[in-house]
């Protein structure tokens, strides 16, 4: 393999005028520089989007505080979870995949590089548009206003009766204009995926990554269109004299409670799906061992592609469904507990009998490995109906999601960036700041979520901006608020570390890892086609083939 | 080898530290049980919807506590003993690629825990929602407002609003109370959590819930479901009176609004002005059904839906400015005179 490996000409290197490398970037349908700039958006909205979450925990430090007004925390949780959700997390796990998916299987490019600018940029359009709020919600009168309907927007709260004004509007067309960015890249990674593998890499020699992603890119076409369709029914009940959600006139609010959760849940595993990706790449190279239950663990994941797509409803255990209805959702919800806990198992089966190497993406993962476990038990609680009537729109529940998204898919991300960073830089990055920055996020991460549980077993809802003193609720606050600002001062640890790296991190080489993939064999950062000769692999860990000639993976398949 | 083995059991040793707090949390949780009076913790239940959502809630935790042990211990176990050694250097460990049998183990296991949880929530599933309706129920049709919530009896012909008043409940001779659950703008939630679980007031889509609840006072609760900007000051009182008390309180509603010639000006600036365009004062001209109903005002802890104590101060202040009290309030500023605000405030004061 290492014959493939292109050595960059000296030529390439040299500083050309900015404008010129600015319009590269802007024109660009390389897939990894549009990798990079999914990832490098995503950290853009990352700040910001914590910056929001801040200002809600310093609201909520103490009882009947008044560091902003209803209005802008109102706003506040809505932005920060609309950003998180659509141009956090969606934008910087497919900036993995699109950088990833194609050096893993040994393609040059995907499968439709233009689709592939065009997506990322509908995408970035669409975060725009939504920042643009501030600015131009209110339209001609004046101050601006972002949106503050929640990041579901439930009807009839999003009707123009009571959100009045263009702040809706901004929301509606900004999750439409980035959706069809989605439905694009979706398209694009399943077509790469499906065409344009290299010799020998058939199916069930696609690493784990590449499986996991495409199983990711099917339930974004799946999720995201009746997202896309609940939206253009909105446009139409407030601009076109539509009725679809508007209750005044005979529409159904539960209606769009269904669109928005057959889109909601599977978003979940959209996102988590990719970082249980990272994982089955990280845990195996850091155990050095092959990942344990291969074939398990695709039939696990397409598993839990199947079942999510029937447990939408266990968003709605509170609006009044019949009993039939509450044991369906109970009974999919539990049992796509199932297909997870095996990739648990997995993963720990893969660690045992392993020799474990605690490097930052390592530790990262067992603590993902952790928080994952807790995220999933407190969600087979609130997947038993009656205790979501208990649990549900409670400070609890937004506990558990975080734990899912933070606790769970940040820190599988955190995991992939030590990991593939020097792959994207040729620099490694720093293994000191990668500790204080674990520790740091790790500690930080637990004051808040744990504790982030009690008050809403104490009762506290969540989406107020303000609360009753002598409920018990003030210390938990307080405690959940210092965590916050701990992990975000483990957050500028990260950038720092991203940055400071890149310029004095240590040279990487092509495999600094011992690791087993396509990825690793060609030089870092790859050249602009990837490969100079399309690699042959013969087993799925073709590196460890080509490692080990006397004992070769290729051997016992 | 030193500062490996210092390393890995640093990583068990983090893992043990937030075990603990974990448990200690949880304990927390439960052990505020013991506080006096009626709080707002859902493992303090009063009343039978939440006494079974509890008990399920109690086995729930015992069973993915003890997944929680069983998957913890093997991920430490995993993490301590496979970690890498020094003297490893340059040699891989055995490459195993799997086992059908222990997948088969740790499919089938928890299958079957799926199972029963499934059966155990489905029973209580089946308790609460498809209880039937007894005779002597008392039935309340709860309506949701941007921000408060009115309180109809349609069998005893009460309005009234942000205090819900229901007799205790004798689980010999049960008098539970049922409630239809409607919504006049956008969503909301009735949630008191020692009394039940929440059900959401959604337009267009009545739903129904109930309790039973078995001592008396005050249980608080508050709108869950976000449904604008004064979600936050949407605070529900129920108060849960013995029989006599509530016999009284039925009798104390059913009368018409107190008329007192004394403060007969007030009278005339609440009729001359917007006010009795919102809201209603039984016998009189004023039958406004947009805010609550303030026939019998003075019967009740509380104004704007919880957020102030219901004092003359604060009722001046909330005529005068509902926005220093609840700002989003879709009550107006009345801007009133000095005058026609001291008497508006003292007739208010006679609505007992």
């Amino acid at each position: 393999m290492s014959s493939h490996v292109i050595t960059v000409p000296v030529g390439q290197t040299e500083a050309r005028p900015w404008v010129d490398q600015l319009h590269e970037w802007l024109a660009t349908v390389d897939h990894k520089r549009l990798g990079i700039l999914y990832i490098g958006s995503a950290l853009l909205f990352l700040a910001v989007g914590g910056v929001e979450a801040l200002i809600i925990r310093i609201q909520l430090m103490h009882s009947h505080n008044n560091f902003v007004s209803a209005e802008v925390f109102n706003q506040m949780f809505t932005m920060h979870g609309t950003t998180m959700i659509f141009f956090v997390a969606m934008p910087v796990l497919f900036g993995f995949a699109n950088y990833l998916v194609p050096l893993m299987i040994g393609a040059r490019d995907m499968a439709f590089p233009r689709l592939n600018a065009f997506s990322f940029w509908l995408s970035f359009l669409g975060a725009l548009l939504l920042y643009f709020s501030f600015f131009g919600g209110s339209g001609l009168y004046g101050a601006g206003s972002a949106p503050d309907v929640g990041w579901w927007s439930y009807a009839p709260l999003g009707a123009r009766a009571f959100s009045p004004g263009h702040s809706s509007d901004y929301w509606t067309l900004a999750l439409l204009v980035s959706g069809f960015g989605s439905i694009g890249t979706a398209i694009n990674i399943i077509a790469t995926i499906l065409c344009l593998r290299c010799p020998g890499m058939k199916l069930n020699r696609m690493p784990l990554l590449v499986w996991m992603n495409l199983v990711m890119a099917g339930m974004v076409l799946l999720a995201i269109t009746p997202l896309s369709a609940a939206q253009i029914m909105l446009l139409i009940d407030r601009y076109l004299g539509g009725h679809f959600f508007d209750t005044q006139a005979g529409g159904s609010a539960v209606l769009w409670m269904h669109f928005f959760w057959i889109f909601g849940h599977p978003e979940v595993y959209v996102l988590i799906i990719p970082c249980f990706a990272f994982m089955s790449e990280i845990i195996p190279v850091f155990s050095r061992k092959p990942i344990f239950g291969y074939p398990v663990m695709v039939a696990a994941t397409v598993c839990i592609a199947f079942v999510s797509m029937s447990v939408w409803a266990h968003h709605m255990f509170t609006i009044g469904m019949n009993s039939y209805a509450n044991s369906f959702f109970t009974l999919t919800t539990m049992a796509v507990g199932i297909p997870t806990g095996i990739k648990i198992f997995n993963w720990i089966g893969t660690m045992w009998g392993g020799r474990i190497q605690f490097k930052t993406p390592m530790l990262f993962s067992i603590a993902f490995l952790f928080q994952f476990l807790i995220a999933g038990l407190t969600g087979i609680m609130m997947a038993a109906s009656p205790f979501d009537w208990q649990l549900s729109l409670s400070y609890f529940v937004v506990a558990h999601f975080h734990y899912v998204i933070v606790g769970g898919i940040l820190f599988a991300l955190f995991a992939a960036f030590y990991y593939w960073y020097p792959k994207i830089t040729g620099r490694m990055l720093s293994e000191r700041l990668g500790t204080w920055h674990f520790w740091l996020f790790l500690i930080g991460f637990h004051l808040t979520f744990d504790v982030m549980h009690i008050p809403g077993l104490l009762g506290m809802p969540r989406r107020i901006y303000t609360y009753e003193p002598g409920r018990g609720w003030d210390t938990l606050n307080l405690i959940v608020s210092i965590g916050a600002f701990i992990q975000a001062i483990a957050i500028l640890v990260f950038l720092a570390n991203l940055i400071i790296s890149y310029f004095k991190g240590d040279d990487a080489g092509n495999d600094p890892w011992d690791a087993w993939t396509l990825e690793w064999s060609t030089s870092s950062p790859p050249p602009a086609y990837n490969f100079a000769t399309v690699p042959t692999v013969a087993s799925r860990r073709p590196l460890w083939d080509l490692k080990h000639p006397e004992d070769p993976d290729s051997r016992y398949e | 080898m030193l500062p490996r083995r210092t390393k890995s059991s640093l990583c068990s040793g983090w893992q043990i530290v937030l075990l603990l707090f974990w448990s200690c949390s949880a304990l927390w949780a439960v052990a505020s049980d013991a506080t006096p009076g009626h709080g707002t913790n859902v493992f303090s239940p009063a009343s039978t919807p939440a006494k079974s959502i509890k008990d399920l809630s109690v086995f729930v935790l015992a069973i993915t506590g003890i997944i929680f042990l069983v998957v913890f211990v093997l991920l430490v176990y995993s993490v301590v003993k496979f970690r890498g050694r020094a003297l490893d250097a340059g040699r891989e460990p055995a490459q195993v690629y799997g086992s059908t049998q222990i997948e088969l183990a740790w499919t089938i296991i928890p299958t079957l825990i799926v199972v029963v949880l499934f059966l155990a929530t489905a029973r209580v599933i089946h308790a609460i929602q498809d209880a039937p309706e007894p005779v002597g129920a008392v039935e309340v049709t709860v309506i949701g407002h941007q921000y408060w919530w009115e309180f109809r009896y349609p069998k005893l012909g009460i309005v009234t609003a942000n205090e819900l008043h229901i007799p205790v409940s004798n689980p010999d001779h049960p008098t539970p109370t049922f409630l239809q659950l409607l919504s006049a703008d956008t969503d909301h939630s009735f949630w008191v959590p020692e009394l039940a679980g929440k059900t959401d007031l959604i337009p267009n889509h009545p739903n129904r819930m109930w309790m039973d609840p078995q001592s008396t006072g005050v249980f608080v609760g508050q709108c869950a479901q976000y449904c604008g900007i004064q979600h936050a000051k949407m605070l529900l009182r129920v108060s849960v009176d013995g029989p006599e008390d509530f016999a009284a309180w039925i009798q104390a509603q059913h009368k018409p609004a107190v008329e007192d010639t004394a403060v007969i000006a007030g009278r005339r600036v609440f009729e001359r002005n917007a006010c009795m365009n919102c809201h209603a004062v039984g016998g009189t001209s004023a039958d406004g059904r947009f805010g609550p109903d303030l026939t019998h005002l003075m019967s009740r802890a509380t104004i704007a839906a919880g957020a102030a104590q219901n004092t003359s101060d604060n009722l001046r202040l909330w005529i005068q400015n509902p926005s220093a009290i609840k700002p989003g309030s879709l009550m107006p500023a009345m801007k009133l005179s000095d005058a026609d605000l001291n008497a508006v405030v003292s007739y208010m004061e006679t609505l007992h």
